[in-house]
């Protein structure tokens, strides 16, 4: 009787057991579904069109960024998955690319696609949504929409229209003696028009006198009567917004006609891509323009080597720029930042994210980054570089130091600069 | 501002660049002009005929203007088939008017999107010993990474301007669109006229990608900025005219110098397209087309 009795308290004992196995499995069976779920980020890109060559850099940087930060354990313990779109270069696409990423895809995190005209068409339905959203390299953008959770990783500055280009002028200025006379010139396209306004308020601070400030059609060709006209006002500081194939024409132009000038450059696209680079050899020598990162000792930030050298490899099959100096270097940051975010707060909640990206001092590949009121750097850290010493039909010499001489910031000055131009 | 230098040159750097233009018309002027066919995918030939000179100039060190010539005989094969194909599909049928022009359309979109996927999206730029240098006379100055597409840009054009002017197959491909009957009757194909007219056409794209390129750097979008511009041309010159494209290309290539030299870049194609709709109002047939 008593062993009976044991019997069935055994039984009942092992079928209690059975069952609470079963619920806690059947419990736990969604939670461990759930954190096996990737961490979707949803972003637009420019793989085609005039945008595609830095577009396609970008992609690759970000998905080092990737490999690295899923071979760490991901985000929040969960892989990341990228859901991206081709925006073709395109503003008018952008807006439907952001809504079927947030309504269809679902995604957790987004960022955004290169560059201003890219990036301004998502603002609003980013902000409609209330997400945090990295940017990488918009002009300005939020001047217009002062959203609290835009972060923009390319160093302008806090003032970008006019931090863009103070470096070029406090170099002009430090001289002896001063300039006197500016030239400045545009290609009609919203970035480099924004480049030049803020060029036409620095020089009104500084006193200098607007000799000429027009702009040219974009993507111009014959930009030969452009510098003419430029040779005959007199300038002694040309200051130039332009994109990659009105940057090389101008260089040409400019050596063709000889055209002399204290400082010429400023805000010229194009000239920070290897292939332009080698092409232009010895015609870019004593240029001062607008960089973001460059091999000199002073920028050797932790991490920025081991990500050039996987760059550099991945982008061989790719036939996109070869070096990656220029762009993604600040692809990969961008992304850094936001994971960092995300695993420090335990969580996506994006106003916590906000406040922390806010709040937080981020070491990336790029250095230091901290971020102002309205998102932007907090302090500007565009590069002024000098082209010096360059050899004709040589790529490699760019991969190295004392090519490109950082200037301005004097945080990171690697040398002293040629002056006049020519 | 005003002065002697830059007067002058102002005229010779839009003339170097006009014949520039030219080049990049002329294709259209027998396809839009002659042959009554919205090719607005021409320029994206343009763009194809660059990438084949870089092809041969940065991996065998070729000229960039014998590179383009190279190519001719295949761009030549290449328009003929195109010929074919509009032919067969739309023109046959007489569904050449829309379904024609979605056909260049998309035609222009997919050339640019094989350019995308076999030659990336970086920027293209070919070496040449003349880019780089320039010729002074007195304080004229002669770039030659302008002149040389300008002599050989102008060259091209005179040349197919005699052909067409000269020879059997050059008069049929002028009277193909005019009266199609007479010419048959004339003992000619329209067909075969057509592809051949075709084939010329394409194959000035191999030679004027190759001028492109030596302008400066190219990327497989660039062709669309330039579609606008050559329909201009060859509507201000008058259809079918090619001496009247070369001379409306030389015509807009001094006034954007102008404008760009004296008054502002910005306004240039403002100006260019204002004198379009000015010819186009007292004279719609254009400067040299026949009323």
């Amino acid at each position: 009787m008593f062993m009976k009795f044991a019997m069935r308290r055994r039984m009942l004992a092992l079928c209690g057991m059975v069952a609470a196995a079963l619920f806690l499995t059947q419990a736990m069976a969604p939670t461990t579904a759930r954190a096996a779920e990737p961490i979707k980020i949803g972003f637009s890109m420019a793989l085609t069109g005039a945008l595609a060559g830095a577009g396609k850099a970008a992609l690759i940087a970000m998905e080092i960024w990737r490999e690295d930060t899923n071979k760490q354990g991901g985000l929040l313990g969960r892989q990341i998955e990228f859901v991206y779109y081709d925006d073709s270069t395109s503003a008018s696409k952008v807006p439907g690319i952001y809504t079927k990423l947030l309504n269809i895809d679902k995604v957790d995190l987004v960022v955004s696609s290169y560059g201003t005209n890219e990036i301004s068409p998502a603002m609003p339905i980013i902000m409609r949504k209330g997400l945090v959203f990295m940017s990488l390299f918009g002009l300005a953008v939020n001047d217009r929409f002062k959203y609290d959770r835009y972060f923009q990783i390319m160093p302008a500055g806090p003032v970008p229209k006019e931090d863009w280009s103070r470096g070029f002028f406090d170099l002009a200025m430090a001289q002896n003696p001063k300039p006197k006379s500016i030239a400045l010139l545009a290609e009609d396209a919203e970035f480099a028009r924004n480049a030049v306004a803020g060029a036409r308020i620095n020089a009104k601070k500084v006193g200098l006198n607007i000799v000429y400030d027009k702009t040219f059609p974009f993507g111009s060709k014959n930009v030969t009567p452009v510098i003419r006209a430029i040779k005959a006002s007199g300038a002694e500081l040309i200051y130039i917004g332009s994109y990659p194939h009105g940057s090389v024409g101008l260089v040409k132009a400019a050596n063709e006609l000889g055209l002399k000038a204290k400082m010429f450059g400023g805000g010229m696209v194009g000239l920070q891509f290897a292939a332009i680079q080698k092409n232009l050899g010895p015609m870019l020598n004593n240029i001062v323009n607008y960089d973001f990162w460059v091999p000199e000792p002073t920028l050797k930030f932790e991490g920025v080597e081991a990500f050039l050298k996987k760059y550099q490899a991945a982008a061989k099959g790719k036939k996109v720029d070869p070096l990656g100096h220029y762009l993604p270097p600040y692809a990969y940051a961008y992304l850094q930042i936001l994971g960092q975010a995300v695993n420090t707060i335990g969580s996506l909640d994006q106003k916590a994210i906000a406040a922390h990206i806010h709040a937080t001092t981020f070491n990336t590949v790029v250095g230091p980054v901290s971020f102002a009121e309205n998102g932007e750097w907090a302090k500007t850290r565009t590069l002024q570089v000098q082209f010096r010493d360059i050899e004709p039909n040589n790529m490699d010499q760019f991969n190295h130091a004392g090519k490109r001489i950082v200037l301005y910031p004097k945080s990171v000055k690697s040398g002293e600069i040629v002056y006049p131009y020519k | 501002m005003f002065s002697g230098e830059l007067f002058f040159n102002a005229i010779v750097s839009g003339l170097l660049i006009g014949g520039f233009y030219a080049a990049v018309a002329l294709g259209l002027s027998i396809t839009f002009g002659c042959l009554e066919i919205v090719n607005i995918a021409h320029p994206t030939f343009v763009i194809f005929g660059s990438y084949v000179t870089y092809i041969l100039n940065v991996n065998f060190g070729l000229d960039p203007i014998l590179a383009g010539l190279v190519f001719v005989p295949a761009f030549f094969v290449l328009g003929m088939f195109l010929y074919r194909f509009y032919y067969a599909s739309f023109e046959r049928a007489g569904q050449e008017s829309l379904n024609g022009l979605a056909f260049f359309f998309g035609l222009m979109f997919t050339v640019e999107v094989l350019l995308i996927l076999v030659y990336g999206v970086d920027y293209r730029l070919v070496s040449a010993p003349y880019i780089g240098q320039t010729w002074h006379l007195g304080y004229i100055d002669f770039p030659l990474r302008q002149t040389v597409p300008f002599v050989v840009g102008t060259a091209m054009t005179i040349g197919v301007y005699l052909f067409l002017s000269k020879t059997f197959l050059g008069r049929a491909i002028k009277a193909v669109s005019q009266d199609r009957l007479a010419l048959q009757l004339m003992g000619a194909d329209p067909i075969r006229v057509k592809q051949y007219a075709m084939g010329i056409a394409i194959a000035t794209a191999a030679v004027a990608g190759s001028l492109l390129i030596i302008l400066g750097p190219v990327e497989p979008s660039q062709g669309r900025l330039y579609i606008g511009r050559v329909f201009a041309m060859v509507v201000l010159g008058g259809m079918g005219s090619v001496s009247g494209t070369l001379i409306a290309a030389l015509l807009i290539g001094v006034i954007e110098s102008f404008v760009a030299t004296f008054y502002g870049p910005s306004w240039a194609p403002a100006v260019s397209f204002g004198l379009l709709f000015i010819t186009l109002a007292l004279r719609p047939q254009g400067m040299f087309g026949r009323a």
